[in-house]
């Protein structure tokens, strides 16, 4: 076994009986199996716990993460003291904080649909995309907490950076997209929506859900050109790449912040 | 086993190490001492690897230091601070660093039964105390029997007893030619304990030669009477 996947050993081992992340377990069970039960139809049940993932999921997964990496500073010192590579306790530091993160939020999903098994199955290929979201977006803000703390050494500035990231990519982002769309509502503005879309991770995932619902109709002649765009091999591959690129830039930036510092 | 020349450091406008030429003896301890702030946690960052130096090198048995983490095997490091993951137990600590450095190397365990912590390795190291999770601290630090051992602070937060039971490991490491580095603010404490000092102020090096030549060539019995002799006069004579 290589010397990254032993760390990651660990620390989910460590991870996974922390209070908090069985809380957040519970939390996906408890609101799934309500909203199934109370939410009024399957359709319903998946908008609603869409909304949670999309604003929750990226709060808990960077601010858990970066309380967590400052936490572990003295044993990351400790374990760079080992014949160990920088890039693989990097690596095994990320992976070890998101695999848990995934972990507790599907097992919760999951063990509350198995509750509900009389769901119809285009309604449980919805709650999929839902969760396939909720890892992606876990996976992506993970990295953001690894890049923030390995640039940041002031803990309580990191955390403070990461609530700023989270309100950034989940309020302020929309707030200023709307304006745009407003500001700009007489010229045809089909294509910018898309590429202010792909921009940002939360609603890139809000979109791809969204199509999966049939609500599109809503949206007029931009919901159209969604459609049109998301049904294509090229859109979903745009869209997979830019998912990719919003995981994988983070972590290089950290890595190399990383593999230079002075701890 | 260890040689350094020329080592700078800076940490923005601070300039901790300012050109340090140094030897550290095989087979012996050395304490670093100094007033605080003096570049001596820095310089024992920087010896393995922690701390990337701005110039100069550090030969550790003529192995440069470097970004390939193998000379590091040879090394045992008890930081200051004794912080680990707080769900995981000394046993599994234990496991992991042995998974870390392979399962094949020889391991010296037998702080665990001189601290009396068999009891206390299956509890997740969360409700250890300060004073008990220092003792882990060592424990990894000569796991492996390491040629090496980097120790800054050892002794902070131990009671007399577990005190007693570290300084007497740490004669025995070096009565078995393991070479030791260690930092205290005790000086009586290194007294009996250290063979050389490396005298540190604001990242140059005052003094470096054995505890008993310094102790002659200021006149003074105690260690902290010499050092102190020393700061006060700012050289040796």
């Amino acid at each position: 076994m290589n010397t990254t996947a032993k760390i990651v050993r660990y620390e989910v081992r460590d991870v996974l009986r922390s209070r908090s992340l069985i809380a957040y377990a519970l939390f996906f069970f408890g609101l799934t199996d309500v909203l199934l039960r109370f939410g009024g139809g399957g359709a319903r049940a998946a908008l609603s716990l869409m909304n949670v993932v999309l604003l929750l999921i990226p709060l808990v997964a960077i601010v858990f993460g970066t309380i967590y990496l400052y936490n572990a500073r003295e044993f990351t010192e400790l374990l760079l003291a080992q014949p160990v590579h920088r890039r693989q306790l990097f690596a095994g530091q990320y992976l070890g904080l998101a695999l848990p993160l995934c972990a507790a939020f599907v097992v919760g999903l999951a063990s509350a649909l198995a509750l509900h098994s009389g769901e119809d199955a285009n309604h449980l290929a919805t709650l999929v995309v839902v969760a396939a979201c909720g890892i992606v977006l876990t996976l992506i803000f993970t990295a953001f907490a690894a890049l923030v703390v390995a640039r940041v050494d002031d803990k309580v500035k990191g955390i403070g950076i990461a609530i700023g990231l989270w309100l950034a990519g989940t309020v302020l982002y929309d707030g200023l997209v709307m304006l745009g769309l407003m500001a700009f509502a007489d010229y045809p503005l089909e294509r910018p929506a898309l590429a202010a879309m792909l921009a940002n991770p939360i609603d890139l995932a809000r979109v791809l859900i969204l199509m999966r619902l049939d609500v599109s109709a809503l949206m007029g002649y931009t919901g159209a050109v969604f459609e049109k765009f998301f049904g294509s091999a090229g859109g979903t591959a745009l869209a997979s790449l830019a998912l990719v690129l919003w995981t994988g830039v983070p972590l290089l930036l950290g890595a190399r912040r990383f593999q230079r510092k002075d701890f | 086993m260890i040689r350094i020349t020329e080592l700078t450091k800076r940490f923005g406008p601070l300039h901790v190490l300012r050109g340090l030429d140094l030897e550290i003896a095989a087979g012996r301890v050395t304490a670093i001492v100094g007033p605080n702030g003096a570049g001596k946690t820095t310089l024992m960052k920087t010896i393995l690897g922690l701390t990337r130096s701005d110039g100069g090198r550090i030969l550790v048995d003529g192995e440069r230091v470097s970004d390939d983490p193998a000379y590091r095997s040879h090394i045992g490091y008890m930081p200051q601070i004794a912080r680990f993951p707080e769900n995981l137990s000394a046993a599994e600590l234990i496991a992991m660093l042995r998974d870390l450095r392979g399962a094949d190397t020889a391991i010296d365990d037998d702080l665990i039964a001189r601290f009396r912590l068999d009891d206390q390795l299956r509890k997740p190291l969360r409700v250890l105390s300060g004073g008990t999770r220092q003792k882990v601290n060592a424990v990894l630090a000569f796991l492996f029997q390491p040629d090496l051992l980097v120790l800054d602070e050892p002794t902070a937060g131990l009671d007399p007893v577990s005190s007693g039971i570290l300084k007497a490991k740490i004669a025995e490491a070096r009565d078995a030619g393991r070479t030791v580095i260690v930092t205290s603010h005790v000086l009586s404490e290194l007294d009996a304990l250290a063979d050389d000092i490396v005298f540190l102020v604001d990242g140059q090096l005052r003094y470096t030669g054995s505890v008993h030549d310094l102790k002659v060539a200021t006149r003074q019995l105690s260690l902290e009477r010499a050092v102190a002799h020393v700061m006060v006069e700012g050289a040796v004579a």
